[in-house]
């Protein structure tokens, strides 16, 4: 079976590490702050300028002021700080978010990414996610394997615009996770009953399967 | 508004000397942290062929997506337009002028542009439509692209708390954007929920020093929300 979109956040999760400074993208990267594991504590950035963010707030607790960069309301944990967009993008280019999650429309066995325009159809900006890119060095890619037509979505060159250049190193979809290393996929796990085959049919890019692939479990 | 009292009584006054095709900064993140009052100032102006330099364009009736009602801006530079269906069709109808920019470097921009830094190398966009015409250079192996600072003739800000010299703090994630572009316009006015008596502000809270502030204006707000997300008590 292909992962549940809560399935996805469970297996991104298990890449924290206590002490991390994270920034999750919009959609599934968000949903990983609901499986931070038992004993590790990280703190959440969200770029617009919030280092530290907490839970949704409640009816009493509201304020227009507080929000995240998707926009929602939120609330600041104990130890969050605040600042402007110049020192938010400072922390993010200048490499000290430990890990980034984000989702994108394609990726490619360069480890190019593309995930903010489809010419003709969609335009709704870049916003962060070209700094995110180019400033982390550990990013996860959240994305589908495949469109609902059955296209791959892992390809051997982006078709779409780039939102960054050779910067992706790990992909999760919801058949498997995968590294690019080499110019090719690197299948490392299947998620729970995906055939290999079944992932060699939906992966258009260079992809190897070492002996040691293995598989997920929740 | 005299010597180091910025503060003026209307919004006429706070915008005073904004006439056409200018370049006006907007402070804000979606609609939190907009200059609200300032925004409806320009529109009931009526100036037109502006630049607006603005993370986000405001929704469809709201924010800055009122000044593209009587299409008052000729062009706007931001990283993200989404939520606003009257700029995308204008933006896909050629109607409008967007340069697209990450928003990372458009805060940067600013900061440089405030700062007195003409250019400066990254490699956010590197390899991508952002770098078309830019140079590029390298660094330690690292491919970066050289983009331009940003200034304004108008700096559009809100605050949550002013002085009389103009010293500005923000309240929460209302500051975003604010700090950076108060910087770098030439007139910069902030709209501010209180005045407060010089001294009541504490030298060490200060986000926004007076220097970079001409006029202060004190405004009433509705501050509208985008997403309302709220967990059960």
């Amino acid at each position: 079976m292909a992962l549940s979109r809560e399935q996805m956040a469970q297996r991104v999760a298990r890449e924290l590490q206590d002490g991390f400074y994270v920034n999750l993208g919009i959609g599934i990267p968000t949903l990983v702050a609901n499986y931070v594991p038992d004993g590790i504590d990280v703190m959440l950035q969200s770029e617009n300028g919030l280092l530290g963010m907490g839970a949704f707030p409640t009816e009493e607790t509201i304020d227009a002021d507080m929000i995240n960069a998707g926009k929602q309301t939120v609330t600041a944990r104990k130890g969050a700080s605040i600042f402007s967009s110049a020192e938010s993008f400072a922390m993010i280019r200048g490499g000290h978010v430990d890990l980034t999650v984000l989702g994108a429309f394609e990726v490619d066995v360069e480890g190019n990414i593309a995930s903010w325009m489809i010419p003709g159809k969609l335009v709704k900006g870049m916003g962060g996610a070209m700094d995110l890119v180019a400033g982390a060095d550990n990013i996860i890619v959240t994305m589908t394997h495949a469109s609902k037509d059955g296209e791959s979505k892992l390809l051997s060159h982006c078709s779409l615009p780039l939102t960054g250049a050779g910067c992706i190193k790990k992909v999760l979809t919801d058949l498997a996770y995968l590294e690019i290393e080499n110019g090719a996929f690197i299948l490392r796990e299947t998620a729970p009953g995906v055939s290999i085959e079944e992932i060699v049919a939906k992966t258009a890019g260079k992809l190897i399967v070492p002996d040691d692939v293995v598989e997920m479990k929740f | 508004m005299a010597g180091l009292d910025k503060r003026v009584a209307t919004y006429e006054e706070a915008l005073a000397g904004l006439t056409d095709n200018m370049t006006v900064l907007a402070g804000g993140f979606g609609l939190c942290g907009i200059p609200e009052n300032l925004i409806a100032e320009i529109k009931r102006l009526g100036v037109t062929g502006l630049t607006v330099v603005s993370n986000n364009c405001g929704v469809d009736g709201f924010g800055l997506g009122i000044l593209l009602e009587d299409r008052q801006i000729r062009k706007m530079i931001a990283s993200y337009v989404g939520e606003n269906a009257l700029f995308e069709r204008q933006l896909l109808s050629g109607e409008l002028e967007v340069e697209l920019t990450p928003q990372g470097t458009l805060a940067e921009k600013m900061r440089a542009g405030g700062a007195g830094i003409p250019a400066f190398y990254t490699a956010t966009g590197y390899g991508t439509p952002v770098a078309e015409g830019k140079e590029t250079r390298q660094f330690n192996g690292r491919n970066v692209i050289l983009e331009e600072a940003i200034t304004g003739d108008f700096a559009i800000i809100k605050g949550w708390k002013a002085d009389h010299f103009g010293n500005v703090v923000y309240r929460h994630t209302a500051q975003n954007f604010n700090p950076v572009a108060a910087t770098a316009g030439k007139i910069t006015v902030v709209e501010v929920e209180e005045i407060v008596e010089p001294g009541v502000l504490l030298p060490t809270e200060i986000h926004t020093p007076g220097i970079y502030v001409d006029r202060v204006i004190l405004g009433t707000f509705e501050k509208r929300i985008e997403q309302r997300t709220i967990r059960k008590a």
